[in-house]
């Protein structure tokens, strides 16, 4: 009892947090992102995470089977091989179950949605068997912060890995966003759809990229996971999926910085929350923050209130 | 797209190269999308612990090849390139058709049902599936008020079903009451709970409400798992009682059911009362549901619906509305679980998943949503049709999710389409599902 009390637990649970929170807030960005221009959650998204983690798996093991061993590199071509492919699957849901969809009722993309999560989680389970998958760790080492009386604030390199990455996808996130032509188109599209493809926008492309460009981060976030936990199971899309879309929805969903702060929040809440409570309730306290904030806090911390028009 | 206009203006002609060009970027597609999950399998070795890789070129090619010659044929087939007409899938004919078979199909599949454990009466395994398959169908009318009628999309359906269960278990081990008293009391818990938690949340639009839900199921599911002292954990409740035939246990002695109506003592007896119970309950439901349909709150229900704000400016309660819902929906939930708990005799967290909400959701989806006979149906062809194909096991929720996306694609309005009115004058009109389909853009 006595080590939780002190400021360097705190400090290293803050930590640990931020990490975490790093991966929520990368797929956290393709909730809000979809949900902002078309106005559906894309429920298949934490799965879609999910298949990039496998595919980062297998790349790498394809990688060192065919001689490569050099870490740094392994994972860099890891990272390209992973964004790429787990883009083309969020090309393909969004092509198969989303677009036929465009003008039906307002609950048939969700429920299209949870059927493509259904289909990815189970597709899966029957590829690559339901058993955990470990990987040895390959980031190793770290920095001790500060130590004092014994206890050591760490702060390892897969971190700093984790933290750094997020922060320069990001940084050229918001580039894409703010400053090319897409961004431009995805900015109008979000803003009015139909008055978007009347001026010229092709909003099937834009949507379509939309989906790809949130496939390729939750990819990137799916490589963290695998390095940051070292398994993966068939099934880690759906907790993480949930959690990303409270982080998406706590921040404000529609706003790119509010996915990425909410995703620290839910990471921190998360970390501090097992550290200093119960860790079999750390999931009930995630879901319950979702509650929570969907009642009390629709619009979120950075978010538009949105009126309904008739 | 420039092939499919061509082809389409050609006519009849086919347009070959045009589609062996469709099915080939369909193949590189594939071919990408397949290549690591389908083309490698990681397998643990004994050994060393690590994962190895095993290759599949002939799964891969074959899956390949596969999406190829589908895509190929259907660009072939349909000659305009890249979109695919949902009407031309299923002709109006046919449908029609249907719809006039459904007169029929109610009073047969009632019949079937109601002999069924006379037909079978040696056959245990099929006893057990038609009790199986009734407990679905009544999980999915309980559903069907929720998401069918009152439109609102509830992911966490077996939260409730877990309420029932666990309601039923923990009263009936710890007060020692009988079965016939516990089934309601349990539905009523759940139906309690459903109002708890529909109380906050209701306010929320659709697809928030469906998320929020989902996070209540998980919660509650969580909670009996972690709660231990109550709930047994992970490791579930046993012993559950056993009904009896209103008092006389179904026991091989000479205060069991067989002594008193003088029969040879066989375990089918209850096998056979369990399935006339869920029957009983599952017509209750089903009775219940369409006279509720008339009372106003069902209109109520149906309006909201088709138009929330319509309804609010028309000066009806919304929140009161979802809530009755809710707890109907949540209500015939919990009598269901219960009925599992007891049929059982044990229940753990594990069979209250999402997996389970997701099943009873395909199966409403499926059915159409807010037609009675359509999710009878659907539970039917599901729960066992799936039976038919043992050793498949594995694929079967793979396949239910490709039916759930196909169905939202194809016929968003489910296999049983058309709606026919709660309320008429002077005739009845079979509204068909295009009109319903157009009153919903």
């Amino acid at each position: 009892m006595g080590e939780r009390g002190r400021v360097e637990y705190f400090l290293q649970q803050f930590i640990n947090g931020i990490a975490l929170g790093s991966i929520y807030g990368l797929v956290a960005i393709g909730y809000t992102m979809v949900y902002g221009i078309i106005g559906m959650i894309n429920f298949a998204h934490g799965d879609v995470f999910m298949v990039g983690a496998f595919l980062a798996l297998i790349a790498f093991l394809a990688l060192v089977a065919i001689g490569l061993t050099a870490i740094p590199l392994a994972l860099f071509l890891v990272l390209l091989i992973a964004m790429a492919l787990t883009a083309l699957y969020g090309w393909a849901v969004e092509r198969i179950a989303y677009r036929p969809l465009r003008g039906s009722f307002r609950l048939a993309p969700l429920i299209s949605a949870i059927g493509m999560s259904i289909v990815l989680q189970n597709y899966i389970q029957i590829t690559q068997g339901a058993r955990v998958k470990p990987l040895p760790p390959l980031v190793t080492g770290g920095y001790t912060l500060l130590e004092h009386d014994g206890f050591a604030v760490q702060l390892s390199n897969i971190q700093i890995l984790i933290v750094l990455t997020t922060f320069v996808l990001m940084l050229a996130f918001s580039w894409l966003v703010a400053a090319t032509r897409l961004g431009r188109d995805m900015r109008a599209c979000e803003q009015d759809l139909k008055m978007a493809s009347l001026l010229g926008v092709d909003t099937d492309r834009t949507i379509s990229l939309t989906f790809v460009i949130g496939a390729a981060l939750a990819a990137v976030a799916g490589i963290m996971y695998l390095l940051y936990y070292g398994v993966i199971d068939f099934f880690i899309g759906f907790v993480a999926g949930v959690k990303a879309f409270t982080a998406a929805v706590l921040g404000g969903i529609g706003s790119l910085p509010g996915a990425m702060l909410g995703g620290l929040l839910i990471g921190m809440i998360e970390t501090l929350w097992s550290a200093y409570f119960s860790i079999e309730y750390k999931d009930v306290a995630a879901f319950s923050i979702l509650v929570l904030v969907l009642i009390f806090l629709p619009t979120g911390i950075l978010g538009r209130p949105d009126v309904e028009k008739v | 797209m420039t092939n499919g206009a061509e082809s389409a203006r050609a006519g009849t002609k086919l347009d070959v190269a045009g589609a062996l060009k469709d099915a080939g970027l369909a193949a590189l597609v594939a071919f990408g999308l397949f290549s690591l999950i389908l083309g490698l399998r990681t397998e643990q070795s004994q050994i060393s612990q690590q994962l190895a890789l095993i290759p599949r070129p002939f799964l891969l090619a074959a899956a390949v090849a596969i999406v190829f010659a589908g895509r190929f044929a259907v660009a072939l087939w349909f000659r305009r390139g890249v979109d695919i007409d949902p009407g031309a899938l299923v002709p109006a004919g046919l449908a029609a058709k249907l719809d006039r078979l459904g007169h029929y199909a109610a009073p047969a599949l009632l019949a079937f049902a109601l002999a069924t454990p006379f037909l079978f009466y040696s056959n245990r395994y099929i006893l057990d599936l038609g009790i199986l398959v009734l407990t679905y169908v009544m999980l999915g009318w309980g559903l069907n008020v929720v998401v069918g009628l009152a439109g609102l999309l509830d992911l966490g359906y077996v939260a409730f079903y877990a309420v029932g269960a666990y309601s039923y278990a923990l009263i009936a081990q710890h007060f020692g009451l009988s079965f016939w008293i516990c089934l309601p009391l349990a539905g009523i818990f759940a139906a309690f709970w459903g109002v708890l938690l529909g109380f906050p949340v209701l306010r929320l639009r659709g697809d928030y409400l469906a998320i929020v839900t989902l996070a209540f199921g998980e919660i509650i599911r969580l909670v009996i798992i972690n709660w231990q002292s109550l709930t047994g954990g992970p490791n579930g409740i046993s012993g559950i009682p056993r009904p009896s035939f209103f008092g006389i246990p179904f026991s091989d002695d000479e205060h069991g059911f067989a002594a008193a109506f003088g029969l040879e003592f066989t375990p089918t007896h209850r096998v056979v009362f369990l399935f006339y119970v869920i029957l009983a309950l599952a017509l209750l439901t089903n009775f219940v549901t369409l006279r509720l349909r008339r009372l106003p709150i069902g209109r109520a229900w149906e309006a909201l619906r088709e138009d929330e704000i319509a309804c609010r400016s028309l000066g009806i309660n919304t929140t009161h509305t979802k809530l009755t819902a809710f707890a109907i929906g949540a209500l015939i939930g919990g009598i269901a679980g219960s009925f599992f708990a007891t049929r059982q005799g044990f229940i753990s967290p594990e069979s209250f998943v999402f997996m389970e909400s997701a099943l009873v959701l395909a199966i409403v989806v499926l059915g159409g949503m807010g037609s009675q006979l359509g999710v009878a149906i659907a539970a039917l062809v599901m729960i066992g049709g799936f039976e038919l194909f043992r050793g498949f096991e594995q694929f079967r929720m793979l396949v239910f999710g490709l039916v759930m996306v196909a169905i939202m694609v194809w016929r968003p309005r489910g296999l049983v389409a058309h709606r026919s009115p709660s309320v008429h004058l002077v005739e009845r009109k079979i509204i068909p599902a295009a009109i319903v389909e157009e009153a919903r853009r």
